[in-house]
C-alpha cells in the first residue's frame, strides 16, 4: 500500500511538471496555430542559465533571471520568425521551430557538454516521511509551484483583458481582429507566458530524484507532447488532464516494472506513448479537444 | 526565369487553393529538367572510376537518404502530413532484411533468429512488410491532420526503439546485428564472389558494386514517385493538402488517400532502412532516433517542399554535409576534428548549425526549398509541370480548418 501511495505522489508530481509545459504548448497553440517544437531547447535554455547564474546570484534570484531570460528568448523567437511569417501556413511555421530547436539545442548541449549541472536547489535530497510514505521534498515544492502557477494562469485566462483577447483570438482570428484585438501582442504574451513555465519545469527537472541538468533533459520535454496532445491541443483543461494521466502512467509502469518485465527494460519512458496512441485511435481530437466537424 | 508572368500577384489571389495547369514551356527549358537529369546519372555511372572509398561510402549514405526522403515528402510536402515517425520505419526496413536475410543461430551468448532467404526476396518483403506497419497505422495516420499527425509519429520513434533494444532475438538488443551481404546466385555485393572483380583495369569491390545497385534503386524510386504525382494520385494528395473540403467534393476520400500516402511513404523508407543496414553492414537501435526522423524532415524542407528533385538535393546536402566537414575539418576555419583538445564547435555540431539555419533562412526566404532556388522560383509558385507543388499547403483557410470550426 506504502508502495502504490509513493508511486501515485510521485506520478502526481511528475504530472504537474508536465503540464507546466504542456500549458505551454497549448497556449502558443491556441495564440498562434502553431505545435512548438522548440519548446525543448527553451526549457533547456531556462535550466541552463539557472546552473550558471546560482553560485553567484543564489537560486531564488538566478531563477527569475532565467524565467526573464527564457520569455525574452521565446518573445523573440515568435517577434523574429512566428510574426514576420503571420500570412504563411501553420505547418510551415511549425517545421519552422523545429529549425530554431535545432540551433538553441546544439548551442545549449555544445555548452553543456557532457557535465551534469547542479541547480543549486534549496531542497536537496530531502525526503519526508508520513506514516512510512516517502517522498522528495523536490516533488512536494513541484506540487505546490505548479498548483500555484497553473491556479494563476487560469484566473489570468478567465479574468484578463489578455485572456479574453486570447479566447477571442482562439476562437476566430478575424472576428477577434476586426474587434479590435490585438494579435501580434496577444500571440508575444502567449508565447512568453510558455517559455517562463518552461523555465520553471527545468528547475523541477533538474531537482532530487534527477541527478542534475544534462543535455537531454530537454528531450523529457518531448514527454509533453502526449500529455498536450491527448488531453486535446486547444484545451488548457485537457493538457492538465492529459499531463496528470502521463505522469501517472510513467510512474506506475516504472514502478511496477519488476512485475511487467516481459515488456522490457524502462517501460516507463514509452508509456506515455503508449497511452497516446490509444487515446487518438479511440477521440482523434484528444480527450477535451474540440470536435471538428466538416460538412460536405 | 519564370514560367509566369512576374507582374505583382496579390496575396489573395495567391492564397486561393487552385492550381493552374502550367502554361508549356518554351522551347530549350523544356529539355532542361530531363537534360539536367541525363547529366547527373551519366555522372553517377562513372563516378565510382574516379572518386576515392570516402567519397562512394558518403555518396551512397546520400543515395540512401534520397529514397528515404523522397518518401518523405510524398507524404509530407505533397499531402501536407507531418511526419516525425521515419526513423521507426527505415529501422523497420532496415531489421526487417536484416531478419528475413538472416540466418538463424548463436552469436556470442545470444541466440539469435532469422529466416534466411534469399537476400532481394528479403529485401522485397521487408518493404512489403514496412508498407503493412505504415497500413496499421491507417488508424491515426488517416484521421490525423498535419501537425497533429507529427507529433503522433512521435510515438512511433520511442516505442520503435524500445523495441529494438528489447527484442534482442530479432534485432540483436543494444549493440546490433550485422547485415547479410546483398545478391543474386553468385553475383554479391561484397568484396568476394567473383573474387577480384575489375572493370576497366578499377577492381570492383563492395562499395562499387553497392553503387550501382543503390543507384538503380533511387532511380526506380525516384521514376515512381514522380509519375504517382503527375497522375491522379499526386493532384488528389495535393487536393487533400489543400482543402479538405473542395477533395472530398470531388470524390477523393481524404482519409484513405492519407493514409495510402503513409503506407507508400513508410514503403519508402522501409526500402532506404534496408540499403542504410546494407552500407553500413551493422544496424544498431541508436541510429534510428529522433534526431533522424528530423534530419529527413530537414532534407524536404531544404531541398524543396513536394518535389522529387527536391528531395533528392535536399538528401545529398543533410546526408553529405557533416561527413565533408568532419573530412575537412583541419583546414576549415572554426571548426575542429572530433575528440580533439581545442576548444571549438566539433564537425558535428557546425553540421547541425548549419542544417538548423539551412531550415529557418529557406522557410524564412525561399520557401520553394534549394530547387524552388534553382528553377528561379524562390517563393515555389506553381508550375514546374506538376511537380513544383510548392510549400505545405498555403490556404489561409486551413489555419481555422486544422484547430476549430
Amino acid at each position: 500500500m506504502t508502495k502504490l501511495a509513493e508511486i501515485v505522489l510521485n506520478g502526481l508530481a511528475l504530472g504537474s511538471v508536465y503540464a507546466l509545459i504542456a500549458l505551454g504548448f497549448v497556449v502558443i497553440f491556441k495564440a498562434s496555430g502553431v505545435i512548438n517544437f522548440a519548446h525543448a531547447s527553451l526549457l533547456l535554455l531556462g535550466g541552463f542559465t539557472v546552473a550558471k547564474l546560482h553560485d553567484d546570484l543564489g537560486f531564488t534570484l538566478a531563477l527569475l533571471v532565467a524565467v526573464v531570460v527564457t520569455a525574452a528568448v521565446a518573445g523573440l523567437v515568435e517577434m523574429v520568425f512566428i510574426r514576420g511569417l503571420g500570412r504563411t501556413e501553420v505547418h510551415t511555421l511549425t517545421i519552422l521551430t523545429i529549425g530554431v530547436d535545432i540551433l538553441l539545442t546544439t548551442e545549449l548541449t555544445r555548452r553543456i557538454g557532457s557535465d551534469v549541472l547542479s541547480l543549486g536547489d534549496p531542497w536537496r535530497a530531502g525526503v519526508r516521511d508520513w506514516n512510512g510514505v516517502h517522498i522528495a521534498d523536490a516533488r512536494i515544492a513541484c506540487v505546490v509551484v505548479a498548483v500555484v502557477l497553473i491556479g494563476t494562469f487560469f484566473a489570468a485566462f478567465r479574468f484578463t483583458a489578455w485572456g479574453l483577447s486570447m479566447r477571442a483570438a482562439a476562437e476566430d482570428r478575424e472576428a477577434a481582429a476586426l474587434m479590435g484585438v490585438r494579435l501580434g501582442r496577444v500571440q508575444l504574451i502567449a508565447w512568453c507566458v510558455a517559455g517562463a513555465l518552461a523555465a520553471v519545469a527545468a528547475v523541477f527537472l533538474a531537482a532530487f530524484p534527477s541527478a542534475g541538468l544534462d543535455r537531454s533533459t530537454g528531450q523529457i520535454a518531448l514527454a509533453a507532447f502526449p500529455a498536450a496532445i491527448l488531453g486535446g491541443m486547444d484545451s488548457a483543461a485537457g493538457a492538465l488532464l492529459g499531463s496528470l494521466l502521463v505522469g501517472l502512467t510513467s510512474a506506475l509502469t516504472a514502478g511496477y516494472q519488476s512485475d511487467l518485465s516481459w515488456l522490457g527494460a524502462n517501460l516507463g519512458d514509452v508509456a506515455p506513448y503508449v497511452v497516446m496512441l490509444l487515446v487518438l485511435i479511440w477521440r482523434p481530437t484528444g480527450l477535451l479537444g474540440s470536435r471538428e466537424r466538416a460538412r460536405v | 526565369m519564370s514560367d509566369r508572368p512576374s507582374a505583382p500577384v496579390s496575396r489573395a489571389a495567391e492564397s486561393i487553393p487552385v492550381r493552374h495547369a502550367a502554361p508549356a514551356r518554351p522551347g530549350p527549358r523544356r529539355w532542361a529538367g530531363p537534360g539536367a537529369v541525363v547529366v547527373v546519372v551519366g555522372v553517377l555511372l562513372v563516378l565510382p572510376f574516379y572518386v576515392t572509398a570516402f567519397w562512394l561510402q558518403t555518396g551512397l549514405f546520400a543515395m540512401a537518404a534520397a529514397i528515404g526522403a523522397i518518401g518523405l515528402n510524398l507524404l509530407s510536402g505533397t499531402t501536407g502530413q507531418l511526419s516525425l515517425g521515419h526513423a521507426f520505419f527505415l529501422a523497420f526496413g532496415a531489421y526487417g532484411y536484416v531478419w528475413l536475410a538472416g540466418d538463424s543461430g548463436r552469436v556470442g551468448v545470444r541466440r539469435l533468429s532469422g529466416a534466411g532467404l534469399p537476400p532481394l526476396l528479403a529485401l522485397v518483403l521487408a518493404v512489403l512488410l514496412t508498407g503493412v506497419v505504415g497500413g496499421l497505422f491507417s488508424p491515426i495516420s488517416g484521421r490525423l491532420r498535419g501537425m497533429y499527425l507529427g507529433v503522433a509519429t512521435l510515438a512511433l520513434v520511442f516505442i520503435g526503439h524500445h523495441v529494438m533494444l528489447n527484442a534482442a532475438s530479432v534485432t540483436g538488443g543494444f549493440n546490433g546485428r550485422s547485415v547479410p551481404s546483398m545478391g543474386v546466385g553468385d553475383l554479391t555485393l561484397t568484396d568476394g564472389r567473383p573474387d577480384g572483380l575489375e572493370v576497366l583495369g578499377i577492381p570492383f569491390g563492395r562499395l562499387e558494386r553497392l553503387w550501382y545497385f543503390a543507384l538503380i534503386l533511387v532511380l526506380v524510386a525516384a521514376l515512381t514517385a514522380r509519375n504517382l504525382l503527375r497522375g491522379r494520385p499526386g493532384r488528389a494528395l495535393g487536393a487533400v493538402r489543400d482543402s479538405e473540403i473542395a477533395a472530398a467534393v470531388m470524390g477523393v476520400a481524404p482519409a484513405r488517400y492519407r493514409s495510402a500516402a503513409f503506407v507508400v511513404s513508410s514503403m519508402y523508407a522501409g526500402l532506404a532502412g534496408a540499403l542504410i543496414a546494407l552500407i553500413f553492414n551493422r544496424v544498431v537501435p541508436d541510429y534510428f532516433g529522433l534526431a533522424l526522423s528530423i534530419d529527413y524532415l530537414a532534407m524536404i524542407v531544404i531541398g524543396g517542399l513536394g518535389s522529387v528533385t527536391g528531395a533528392v538535393v535536399g538528401a545529398a546536402f543533410v546526408t553529405m554535409l557533416p561527413q565533408v566537414l568532419s573530412k575537412y575539418a583541419d583546414t576549415l576555419p572554426l571548426v575542429v576534428a572530433p575528440g580533439s583538445p581545442e576548444s571549438g564547435v566539433g564537425p558535428g555540431e557546425a553540421a547541425r548549425y548549419l542544417y538548423g539555419a539551412a531550415i529557418v533562412l529557406v522557410l524564412l526566404f525561399a520557401p520553394g526549398g534549394l530547387v524552388g532556388l534553382l528553377r528561379g522560383r524562390p517563393g515555389g509558385g506553381p508550375g514546374g509541370r506538376g511537380q513544383g507543388l510548392g510549400r505545405l499547403g498555403r490556404t489561409q483557410g486551413s489555419i481555422r480548418i486544422g484547430s476549430k470550426e
